[in-house]
């Protein structure tokens, strides 16, 4: 029986290796994106155009308008001449914000009065824009503590002094690669699963199996092992990228990253094989894997936090193998996470494969009786 | 021209539509991309993908409390965006925040009250995770804001005279709410039609090829423009459907204002469908291959539309190479035209540039396909 399994793994692994295309499939895409959107996913602000409108003439709105021009979070800090430019200025998308001083601005300073200071911003890049009024409460923050020390008073006694763990600077690529880790295995392991048995059913050639002294289950077997075997080779790749290329810390226990990783990839070839018992062709096939992989990544928390969704959506997560893998990827990488904080995320995955990879069995056995 | 080739033209083409619309109406899974995937990530977007923190979860270790840091404990538990728990030793706060239970730990020192109260620098220590950077950010700049307003009570309780202040006023324009659906939903709409224009098609000219049946296409009469069109009418109009159930989801289930002309919309949109198209074609020609056309179609149109073209990450805070590579992207333009749409109106300085932009990668798209394809029956 072993040995019958074993030709079957082989003939799986050759099938995808010997087709040229194939094979270059599943290694130059994954690597491409995972340099693209390296780089690319960041949500750092950086070379953004504003402008300003200084209505007033005094020398504190130029002081003001010259940190905001110094600052390097700003590509251009151009000039705006009325207040019938704003609105062009803004819905063009030409600049990001607009600082308008009013002319009383120098007036109410010098009668020691606040001093107000409109910063219109695009609600359509919502998210980048709060982060345009963070840089620019900054600026007007120590312009008004430089301000308090000219006319005499204390800085205030009490501060707040913030510190990062685990990523001192906020490097985005330290969070996005080793997420990236996740996303691209599910890819391959879901992938390649739905469609190999997908094709064999196109092509006729699943029945020849089915005839063949192989048992369902052994097909099964057949099936899952040369997936697992991709996808375990996809996340190595992608982590030595991520040390030796990218530089990511890697904190915590590598035999606990690949116990995580197969138990993943056990759940995501469980769903794929799930896929592939339910359709009758490969457009069926990757559309249904499509149908999966979007929600999956969606609940992850790669994009935006479980914790921001609502309740409902986020027990819905609790279904979610991703969502574990990612916490484990990331803690493994960067927080140097305990043992038995890992396990806590492995045994969630454990029971989503057994529930997949059963499911899929008994799905599978259904059809071919 | 004659009118009986042009009849006959008319003819082909419309019975190579119908041979399409029939094949889409019978495979159930074209159906599920185009009608219940949109409405399934819609519906996720909608409720659940939100880049508004909420209840944050935040450790506040006072190691002496007194009646200053209860006041600004008290800050911090009426603060809707935290939930708060509070400790006497940071060393279990610092094993949930390894854990990702939390996401800061607050500490005031010991030391806090006696050294305010000498004037001396009293720092309150805050650590946050930085294995989120955003949500990183995020919850220094709420947790600053909190201790801010707790700075200027104290300092008004106190009655020592303020200095003169620059007072910031934020205003969102187009946004006013800081929703992120309004500007997510919208752009979802070109992740959505990427998907249908792109994978789709490219799946279905795959099997042609894989199966033979397209060099038996071209041995008959027709032409490969003629061809072209009878293949892409009908998923051109599977794709606008999409749209409009897209974009009615958004404004009437979820409240996405809508400020553009209705005209403007389907313009826009088909000149990015049309683009969509032409690649998924493209990719189908050069793979021939479904499985190998269906990982193009996902890396070349679905992630680029996803994560290159500013829906959720800016793309001018992206190292120079990967800006230049998203203006070959139409989602890239169509992103931008989009929350334009929806969230201003009809901008002329944006939507004019934008469709040009689409409307010229889709002629080379097009171009390239119609060359690859004659040349690859040579």
């Amino acid at each position: 029986m072993w040995q019958r399994i074993a030709h079957l793994i082989r003939k799986e692994l050759l099938a995808v290796w010997r087709d040229r295309k194939s094979r270059m499939v599943l290694i130059g895409p994954p690597l491409l994106q995972l340099v693209v959107f390296s780089f690319a996913i960041t949500q750092e602000v950086r070379n953004l155009d504003i402008a300003v409108l200084n209505q007033d003439l005094g020398v504190d709105s130029r002081e003001l308008v010259a940190r905001f021009a110094a600052s390097p979070y700003f590509r251009t800090v151009g000039a705006l001449r009325g207040m019938a430019e704003i609105g062009p200025a803004l819905d063009s998308r030409d600049v990001i914000a607009v600082v308008q001083i009013g002319s009383d601005f120098s007036r109410s300073l010098a009668a020691g009065n606040a001093a107000p200071v409109q910063i219109l911003l695009d609600g359509r890049r919502s998210n980048a824009a709060q982060i345009v009024q963070g840089y620019a409460l900054t600026i007007v923050d120590s312009f008004n503590a430089d301000l308090s020390e000219r006319h005499g008073h204390k800085p205030p006694a009490r501060s707040l002094v913030a510190r990062a763990w685990f990523n001192p600077n906020l490097e985005s690529l330290w969070s996005t690669v080793p997420s990236l880790m996740v996303i691209l295995t599910m890819l391959v392991g879901v992938i390649v699963t739905a469609l190999s048995v997908a094709r064999e059913r196109e092509l006729g050639t699943f029945e020849q199996l089915l005839v063949s002294p192989l048992r369902p289950i052994e097909i099964l077997i057949g099936k899952t092992v040369p997936a697992l075997i991709i996808g375990l080779g996809e996340g190595t790749a992608i982590l030595l990228a991520a040390v030796l290329a990218f530089r990511v810390p890697f904190t915590g226990s590598l035999p606990l990253l690949y116990a995580g990783m197969v138990l993943y990839l056990a759940a995501v070839i469980g769903v794929g094989l799930f896929i592939s018992s339910l359709v009758a062709t490969q457009q069926q096939a990757v559309l249904g894997a499509f149908t999966f992989m979007a929600p999956a990544m969606l609940l992850s928390g790669f994009a935006t936090p479980v914790e921001n969704m609502p309740d409902w959506l986020q027990m819905l997560t609790l279904g979610d193998p991703a969502r574990f893998f990612l916490v484990i990827v990331k803690g493994i990488f960067l927080k140097d996470m305990p043992a038995s904080e890992v396990a806590q995320s492995l045994w969630p995955m454990l029971l989503i494969a057994v529930a997949t990879l059963s499911g899929a069995t008994w799905f599978f056995r259904r059809r071919l009786q | 021209m004659n009118p009986a080739t042009h009849s006959g033209r008319a003819r082909r083409i419309g019975g190579l539509i119908r041979k399409e619309t029939l094949q889409i109406l019978r495979d159930p899974s074209a159906m599920v991309i185009a009608g219940i995937l949109p409405l399934l990530l819609l519906f996720l977007f909608g409720y659940g993908v939100s880049l508004d923190l909420r209840q944050v979860a935040l450790c506040l270790v006072v190691e002496q409390p007194n009646a200053e840091t209860g006041s600004l404990a008290a800050s911090f538990a009426n603060s809707r965006y935290f939930t708060l728990e509070s400790g006497r030793d940071r060393r279990q706060c610092d094993a949930d925040l390894v854990a990702g239970r939390l996401k800061g730990v607050v500490v005031v020192a010991a030391d806090f009250a006696a050294r305010a109260s000498r004037g001396d620098a009293a720092p309150i220590q805050v650590i946050v995770d930085g294995s989120d950077p955003n949500t990183a950010g995020l919850v220094q700049n709420y947790i600053q804001g909190v201790f801010g307003n707790w700075l200027r009570q104290q300092q008004i309780a106190s009655a020592a005279p303020a200095p003169a202040q620059v007072s910031l006023v934020p205003r969102l324009w187009y946004n006013p709410s800081i929703e992120s659906r309004n500007f997510l939903l919208p752009g979802l709409v070109v992740v959505i039609m990427a998907l249908i224009g792109t994978l789709l098609t490219a799946l279905v000219v795959a099997r042609e090829w894989e199966r033979g049946t397209m060099e038996a296409l071209m041995s008959t009469p027709i032409g490969i423009a003629e061809l072209l069109i009878g293949k892409l009418v009908p998923y051109f109009v599977l794709g606008m459907a999409a749209m409009a159930i897209s974009v009615a989801t958004a404004v009437f289930v979820f409240a996405v204002p809508y400020r553009g002309s209705v005209a403007a919309l389907l313009l826009v949109s088909s000149v990015f469908l049309a683009s969509m198209l032409a690649l998924g074609l493209l990719i189908s020609t050069l793979a021939r291959n479904q499985f190998v056309a269906s990982q193009i179609a996902l890396i070349g149109a679905f992630l680029p539309a996803f994560l290159l073209s500013g829906l959720i990450f800016e793309i001018s805070s992206m190292p120079l190479p990967i800006r230049l590579l998203t203006n070959l992207l139409p989602a890239r333009y169509f992103v931008p035209a989009m929350q334009t749409l929806f969230l201003v109106g009809d901008v002329g300085a944006v939507l004019v540039p934008s469709t040009l932009s689409m409307a010229a990668i889709a002629a080379v798209l097009f171009a390239a396909t119609a060359r690859n394809t004659r040349t690859r029956l040579d």
